[in-house]
């Protein structure tokens, strides 16, 4: 019992991610109609802005230490970050070390802009060619993307660790009156999944509840007629692809304490995240989000010692087995609507 | 001639001028100059050029006539290749039987696999073949360790049984070193040499073979495109709705357009094997099945040279640029003054060795802004340009899905 | 007809010249006197360095490049001559390889066999390379020590550990210098047993690849022989980046200790995992958890930052090691790049000075010639302390480094700290035990 209660966890943990960047995917999609593989590239971004901070916050200066000494035996350089000059000691460790929250506040305009500078700099002379010609030209895009990263920062994963506060484990046993012990979970991966159903909560209420979401879903179901209102849809379209991209980069931020980011990571999501929005059923947002958990606890439990003991392997595929049978019972997958992409 | 129009009889001599004249073409550059780097004249390259080209004819029957984009294509060619490289090992070093079997194998994989994808069109396809083969790369990766040689791959060894006789490529080798493959007797890798002034030109046994293969394929390509079968094809990719409603049952259709394609892929993957006895499941991988889609989509979809040069472009940048290094600029650039040198190398240096890759992407993105029809695009327009007749090319704009072959 | 397989271009540039307007074929064959592919002329001498430069080694390859340029430097005389003056073999005099001065070109392996396998054939085929070397993992330095087999030139392998390279698929033509998987396990385990007790439940998280399994079975086979059991052991996907529904399981498994066969991203990854997890700060069966991470890298350390702290491994090499050859080299290396050097850069660094050494003993670039004069060769002084390059598998025996990760670093390469160097005796094999056949060398041509 135990166990599966650790692998829901898990699953709600991973599903979170997943959900995260399928919607993202699905905004564009939906209000664009563009499938943008640099999606991945996006969510990679929003990590290293992560990085970007933590490095801005780092920034030293050189004080030689004459007591210890570098790997050459000559005195060491110690780096004294200057925020300690300004700030205190004590007070600019605390900075330093609540980085991964700070880059919230950071990443956001920095991901808003590059989503809208992307969409009008290239996406938007792209609506009305063929969907493989946007799938070619967002691939290199994300290409271009993730080596600019590289350049700079190295192949290497870069630990970007949670605040000291958030390090450590919640007895989640104890908490539902099992023995305590039993089922403990890593606070940073709970923030993780609060945060990222704040974000999904904020999304939707946001096209819900607001005049500008209100004309946005209308074109989404139908661009001409809203253009033909006299209302400006297409800046509102580049307006939720920024939105999109600070999701995708949000995501990215708080995932950097999870996994330590490295330039390739959105390549590994880019996959996965394409097989979660097309589950979830292509332009439907609840179906991106539904399909993201639902993916996420099965990678979880397929990944259980018991099962592999059964199935040997099932762990590399199940996610790409559930996505074959639920496309085939389900022809449009768990939420779509008839007639989207389907030619 | 050869049950070909004019016009596709003339583009099937071209094809076969540059795939003979290749390796004079593509030594441009004389032995021990400065540009000798970007020589591509060589046995390993040209061999992947061709059968690439084959990859990408085979995925172009299939996404370039009926719009079905498959994302899985890679792994036909994988399973193509283990097939081949187990004919190898098991019957016979000759490599005839291996590219028969890889042909055979991968179609009976692409009409299982075809059987369900088919059931879905559109993205939900696409994602479908992705998922079979994302499936077939994991597992060849790790449990069928035993059947595939897992991440390490699959090789040739010396104590493999190869049951024919000897003159047909059987038996182990008697002096200690495992048998190349090859054609009775014939070694993949024979080469001879031409060099006339500074220039050297490699003449190869495997390319000779896999031209000769490239060819015929070609020739059954343009053949299909020309069929009625062809133009059904093109039918159910402009609407599959209406043709149904015709009364047209369009899944067989579809299915055999699918297991065609299929084996185009496991003709290439056996020809694989053959030249360079070794399979890898990163064959199989996702990002080998978006390559041959950037191929096709590089080169031109639905033309019929395009994918051939798509595929062309892609394993250049791979093989070349890959391969330049500080090194190789600081000698390039050394006529230059110090303080010139210093910045020409470091503007160029992001772009290749280990920067390759970034090369690769801003091309895509370059190609596809500027050529939305893909290099036979570009062709075309320079053509038109040559005859002038510009005004016409400017203004052919996105519409142009299919041009003229 | 003459036929022949590779070709040497060094001699064909100046044939060529001599030529001139030569319009009718001329085959050549390889070399009338040589005999072997791709024989080098007279001025110079070609070698290849096919490294990681794309993909999650890059980094790893990069240094391994590093480290190549420095030992070419080195072999011509240039630099401060870094372990060639330590070395215990005097044969090479910085005048190039046998009077030639040494070039290279490098190539791409993107950790994938078959990328691989395609930059070392254009270096056979195009660049004239007699030697190949690099690489960052054992799928890759399986292949393409294969290719350079059949090619008939040597391959010196970079860094590789599973026991298949020099094991079930040694190969005539390729030598290895790094240690592998049997060598971690044989070297590991006492030290766990002194550490930790010999009472002890392991529970295994392997990566589902040949160098996953290879370790795990060697670490179980020699900690099992210390009495330890093992609970459970569960293959993790290679392209997995979260490992948290494997490592969830472990706390309550009845298992006290963690280990985690993985390498490069996959370890990072786990081992933040884990650490998450609180299983290093976790109590099981009366006793402290710990984790062990079998290969230890200091590339992957850094990756891993504060959670590799105290957490004991095996290594090839490491810069803080005191011996002469070691301390010349992170010299060497450390002036000219600014950071010390990682343990692949040393054994392709090492890997290259023994190639050109070989060489010059043997009077010869013949394939043949080298790997006789590689064979049973006894060195020192270049970082590892006496060394025996085995001639029936042509793997080299030598010390083993167990390290663990250091508390309080003095630096930010100051990562690992070395708790014990195993002595080679203590990790030496039988030749015969992983199978496989080396065959006969293979001098091409």
């Amino acid at each position: 019992m135990d166990q599966i209660i650790l692998q829901i966890l898990n699953g709600l943990d991973k599903g979170s991610a997943y959900a995260l960047i399928a919607l993202g995917l699905t905004l564009i999609f939906g209000t664009l109609g563009v499938v943008n593989f640099a999606h991945g590239a996006l969510f990679m971004l929003g990590a290293f802005c992560t990085v970007t901070l933590s490095r801005i916050l780092g920034l030293s200066k050189e004080v030689i230490d004459e007591t210890r000494t570098d790997f050459l035996g000559n005195p060491l350089k110690v780096d004294v970050p200057y925020i300690y000059d300004w700030f205190g000691e004590s007070a600019g460790a605390a900075i330093i070390d609540w980085a991964v929250p700070l880059s919230i506040l950071f990443s956001i305009p920095i991901m808003i802009a590059i989503g809208v500078a992307m969409e009008r700099g290239l996406i938007k002379h792209f609506y009305k060619r063929p969907h493989a010609d946007q799938i070619l030209v967002t691939f290199g895009l994300a290409i271009v993307l993730q080596e600019i990263i590289k350049y700079y920062f190295g192949a290497n994963q870069i630990p970007a660790p949670a605040p000291d506060a958030f390090i450590g484990s919640f007895d989640f046993g104890a908490a539902i009156g099992m023995d305590p012990g039993a089922i403990i979970y890593p606070y940073w991966r709970i923030v993780y999944f609060f945060f990222a159903m704040i974000l999904i909560a904020a999304v939707f209420a946001f096209l819900q509840f607001t005049t500008f979401g209100m004309v946005v879903r209308a074109g989404m179901a139908d661009r001409e007629t809203v253009g033909l209102l006299g209302i400006n849809i297409d800046r509102r379209f580049t307006i939720m692809f920024g939105i999109a991209a600070a999701v995708a980069g949000l995501a990215g931020v708080m995932y950097t304490p999870i996994v330590s980011p490295n330039y390739h990571m959105g390549m590994d999501f880019l996959v996965i995240s394409f097989v979660v929005v097309v589950v979830g059923g292509m332009g439907s947002l609840p179906g991106a989000v539904l399909a993201g958990f639902v993916l996420g606890i099965l990678e979880s439990f397929a990944s259980m010692r018991e099962v592999i003991e059964f199935l040997p392997g099932i762990n590399q595929v199940v996610i790409y087995l559930a996505a074959i049978i639920i496309l085939l019972t389900r022809p449009r997958g768990l939420l779509g609507r008839k007639g989207v992409m389907e030619d | 001639m050869l049950g070909l129009e004019k016009k596709d009889f003339n583009l099937l001599l071209i094809v076969a001028a540059l795939v003979v004249l290749a390796p004079v073409l593509l030594n441009p550059f004389p032995e021990g100059s400065a540009m000798a780097q970007f020589n591509a004249g060589y046995p390993d390259l040209m061999q992947r050029f061709v059968i690439f080209g084959i990859f990408a004819i085979g995925f172009n029957i299939l996404f370039g006539l009926t719009g079905y984009l498959s994302f899985g294509h890679a792994a036909f060619l994988g399973v193509g290749s283990y097939a081949g490289m187990w004919m190898l090992k098991l019957l016979s070093i000759n490599v005839i039987p291996a590219i028969i079997f890889s042909m055979l194998i991968a179609g009976l994989v692409s009409l299982a696999i075809g059987y369900i994808s088919l059931r879905r069109s559109g993205i939900y396809f696409s994602i479908l073949t992705l998922a079979f083969a994302q499936m077939a790369f994991s597992l060849a990766a790790s449990v069928l360790t035993p059947i595939t040689g897992g991440e390490t791959g699959l090789q040739t060894n010396l104590n493999d049984p190869r049951i024919l006789p000897g003159f047909l490529g059987g038996g182990s080798s008697a002096d200690g070193n495992i048998p190349k493959p090859s054609l009775f007797g014939i070694e993949m890798t024979a080469t001879y040499e031409i060099s006339v002034g500074n220039w050297l030109w490699t003449l190869n046994w495997g390319y000779a073979i896999c031209a000769v293969v490239m060819l015929i394929a070609f020739y059954i390509s343009i053949r299909i495109f020309r069929s009625p079968f062809g133009l059904m094809l093109r039918a159910i990719k402009s609407n599959q709705h209406r043709l149904s409603y015709t009364g047209l049952n369009t899944r067989p259709y579809m299915l055999a357009c699918f297991v065609i394609s299929g084996m185009y892929a496991g003709l290439a993957g056996g020809l694989m094997a053959a030249m360079d006895p070794q399979v890898g499941a990163e064959r199989m991988q996702w990002t080998a099945s978006g390559e041959v889609v950037l191929m096709t989509i590089l080169g031109g979809v639905g033309t019929l040279i395009g994918p051939v040069l798509g595929a062309g472009l892609i394993k250049y940048f791979e093989n070349i640029f890959s391969k330049i290094n500080k090194a190789t600029l600081e000698m390039w650039f050394s006529f230059a003054p110090d303080w010139l040198e210093g910045i020409l190398v470091s503007i160029v240096y992001p772009f290749i060795g280990k920067g390759w890759h970034l090369t690769l992407g801003l091309m895509f993105m370059a190609v596809i802004i500027f050529l939305p029809g893909g290099l036979v695009e570009g062709g075309k327009r320079i053509g038109d340009w040559v005859r002038g007749k510009r005004g016409k090319a400017a203004n052919d704009g996105a519409e142009v899905k299919t041009p003229a072959e | 007809m003459s036929k022949l397989n590779i070709t040497r271009r060094g001699a064909l540039k100046a044939g060529a010249a001599a030529g001139g307007a030569l319009a009718l074929p001329t085959y050549l064959r390889a070399d009338g006197h040589a005999g072997f592919t791709n024989a080098p002329g007279d001025s110079s001498v070609t070698l290849g360095f096919n490294v990681p430069q794309t993909g999650p080694y890059a980094d790893e390859g990069a240094d391994e490049l590093r480290a190549f340029e420095l030992a070419v430097e080195h072999l011509n005389g240039e630099g401060d001559g870094g372990m060639l003056s330590t070395f215990s073999s005097k044969a090479l005099d910085g005048a190039g390889i046998l009077g030639r001065k040494v070039e290279y070109v490098t190539g791409d392996t993107q950790t994938k066999p078959d990328a691989a396998r395609a930059s070392a054939r254009s270096m056979i085929e195009k660049d004239g390379a007699i030697m190949v070397s690099g690489g960052s993992s054992s799928g890759v330095a399986v292949a393409v020590q294969a290719l350079c087999q059949e090619a008939g030139i040597i391959f010196m392998a970079g860094l590789t550990h599973s026991n298949d390279t020099t094991g079930k698929d040694k190969k005539a033509n390729g030598f290895r210098h790094f240690f592998n998987s049997y060598m971690s396990g044989a070297a590991l385990a006492p030290i766990l047993a002194n550490n930790y007790g010999t009472d002890r439940k392991a529970y295994h998280l392997t990566a589902d690849y040949n160098w996953g399994y290879t370790t795990e079975e060697a670490v179980r086979t020699s900690t099992e022989a210390m009495g330890w059991e093992t609970v459970a052991a569960v293959k993790t996907p290679l392209a997995q980046t979260d490992f948290s529904s494997y490592v969830a399981p472990v706390l309550n498994s009845g298992a006290d200790v963690l280990v985690l066969n993985h390498y490069g991203g996959n370890m990072v990854n786990s081992l933040t995992s884990a650490v998450q997890f609180g299983l290093r700060a976790a109590e099981a069966n009366g006793k402290n958890f710990e984790i062990i991470v079998p290969l230890y890298s200091r590339l992957m350390a850094k990756g891993a930052g504060e959670n590799v702290k105290g957490i004991f491994g095996s290594t090839n090499w490491h810069w803080s090691l005191p011996d002469a050859g070691s301390m010349a080299f992170t010299r060497s290396f450390g002036t000219k790049y600014g950071f010390p050097p990682s343990q692949a850069a040393h054994t392709c660094y090492v890997q290259t000075l023994l190639y050109a050494d070989a060489v010059t003993r043997a009077g010869s670039f013949n394939p043949c010639a080298v790997a006789e004069a590689l064979e049973d060769f006894e060195f020192d002084g270049l970082g590892n302390g006496k060394t025996l390059y085995r001639g029936e598998d042509h793997q080299c025996f030598k010390d083993v480094l167990v390290v663990k990760g250091k508390e309080n670093p003095d630096n930010e390469f100051d990562l690992l700290e070395i708790v014990e160097v195993t002595p080679a005796a203590q990790v030496t094999y039988d030749a015969s035990i992983f199978g496989g056949e080396l065959g006969t060398c293979n001098p091409g041509a």
